[in-house]
């Protein structure tokens, strides 16, 4: 790639939790976090545990809200604060820009992993057969039993169902990518697999952000570290 | 993309004074389904009946886009136009299928009686396509024939869902759709329900004291209390990092299961 195309712009990013049932009590976590993540790039987060990593990628997913600065999303060519737009556009930016495999498999119950994953897949656009095609191709890549496929990941092992959650992640081409523990819980041929995966989504050009404390691994898609810690906020 | 349905400061009082609910505005889109929860008494019903065309705020408007001609002032249509929203473009699911139903009413009549309503006038269409909802709600052929009155309650309820969605509406308004069923039959009218609303593509507001249905059914959630609302967001932001003090206590009241 001849330029960097920035995807991803995280300005001033402060969270604390409220503890209203508690007297109001402040947990501050971080404070101050800036960064950019650009096309094809992979940056991991670090710091011990507590140190935020998950609240941060949480919060670039809407899921928490921040309470103070921005988090700019390349979205269809427009740059958008995922923190402070209306549902509507965090949804949509949920549907087309940004994927996420997170480390709890929370999902709708009692739908089968196949139906899972191309429903994923159908949301995007793509028709019910070759989602169902696709979504095999990657179960099959990431080895997880055809026996399984028709079953709700609920009594799933948690290789397996972290399996399920990569799957539902990479089944269709977000430009931005965030990776929870991408690879724990799974063994090391299905570890290699999820490598690979994640490899190529890189090489599609994917900006991807992640959490893998599985140092070896990580060292195989990281472009660079950055450090959470750092901004832990005072008390 | 147009709103479908826009609240402007929305309030309602009972006469005497009792406040049911006060100053809600939203604007719901097509295939976007808001939840909105709160405890007993938090204004959600009295919410529904204004936004649903049953109770006239006395503050407010709220507007829809009628036959997709731009927002109309629900309460300034005429009695005929407005019945007519309600039997084509609008679906209501009452928590008592008794009042959703005609109880004297085959099952199959239930829900032909919305395809005649709008004028349909063939009997053999109305039959089968009155077949064809009630088999997608998994009502079996051989009760068709068969009065509500005769079916328990999980069936009686997705009769009455059959019978909304039968003349395709795009907007359907629910108020503890799973109330007084079994947990087993809840989770089965859950999964039919979802199923349909991502299928049909129809935006829908659901009215529930059960975080669980809006985790499941509901994109957008509103929390209220004492006729307020006090937080709205994405339904998964606000059960997960919710802001206000209400709606963490709301939050943290529930038994993980």
């Amino acid at each position: 790639m001849t330029q960097k195309s920035l995807m991803l712009q995280v300005r001033n990013l402060r969270k604390t939790f409220t503890l209203h049932g508690r007297g109001g009590v402040q947990l501050p976590v971080f404070n101050d976090i800036s960064f950019e993540v650009s096309a094809g790039e992979c940056v991991a987060l670090i710091g011990s545990s507590g140190s935020g990593k998950s609240t941060l990628l949480r919060s670039l997913y809407a899921n928490y809200l921040p309470s103070a600065g921005e988090i700019l999303v390349k979205h269809h060519g427009e740059w958008v604060d995922i923190a402070s737009v209306e549902a509507r556009t965090k949804l949509e930016i949920r549907r087309e820009t940004i994927g996420y495999v997170s480390q709890f498999l929370r999902v709708i119950p009692r739908i089968s992993s196949i139906d899972l994953i191309s429903e994923v897949a159908i949301s995007g656009g793509m028709s019910s057969e070759i989602a169902i095609e696709v979504s095999s191709a990657l179960l099959r890549r990431l080895n997880l039993p055809e026996h399984l496929w028709n079953v709700p990941p609920a009594t799933f092992s948690g290789g397996e169902q972290q399996r399920v959650n990569i799957a539902m992640g990479l089944v269709r081409p977000y430009p931005i990518l965030l990776l929870d523990e991408p690879t724990a819980s799974l063994d090391a041929s299905n570890r290699e697999s999820a490598i690979e995966l994640i490899l190529e989504a890189k090489s599609r050009g994917a900006a991807i952000i992640a959490i893998c404390h599985d140092e070896t691994a990580r060292d195989r898609f990281a472009d660079r570290l950055f450090d959470v810690s750092q901004f832990k906020a005072a008390a | 993309m147009k709103a479908l349905l826009e609240a402007e400061s929305v309030g309602h009082s009972y006469p005497g004074g009792q406040l049911g609910c006060e100053d809600v505005s939203f604007r719901l889109y097509p295939g976007e389904v808001l939840g909105v929860v709160g405890e007993s008494g938090s204004g959600k019903s009295t919410l529904l009946g204004c936004l649903s065309g049953m109770l006239e705020p006395s503050n407010g408007i709220v507007r829809f886009d009628v036959g997709g001609q731009g927002l109309r002032d629900v309460f300034s249509l005429s009695e005929p136009e407005r019945r007519l929203l309600m039997r084509t473009d609008w679906g209501i699911v009452r928590q008592n299928p008794r009042d959703g139903l005609r109880m004297n009413v085959s099952a199959g009549g239930n829900v032909g009686e919305r395809l005649m309503a709008v004028g349909a006038r063939n009997y053999g269409n109305i039959r089968n396509e009155a077949l064809d909802w009630l088999t997608r709600v998994e009502i079996p052929s051989s009760r068709v024939d068969d009065l509500p009155r005769t079916f328990s309650g999980g069936m009686q309820q997705r009769v009455q869902i059959a019978r909304i969605l039968v003349s395709k509406p795009r907007l359907i308004f629910m108020d503890e759709p799973t109330g007084g069923l079994d947990v087993s039959v809840q989770a089965r009218l859950l999964d039919l329900l979802r199923g349909l609303v991502r299928d049909l593509g129809v935006a829908a507001v659901v009215v529930t004291h059960d975080l669980a249905v809006v985790r499941l059914l509901s994109d957008r959630l509103m929390v209220m209390r004492q006729g307020r609302v006090v937080e709205t967001g994405l339904t998964d932001q606000v059960l997960d990092d919710p802001q206000h003090p209400y709606s963490q206590l709301l939050v943290s009241s529930v038994l993980q299961a």
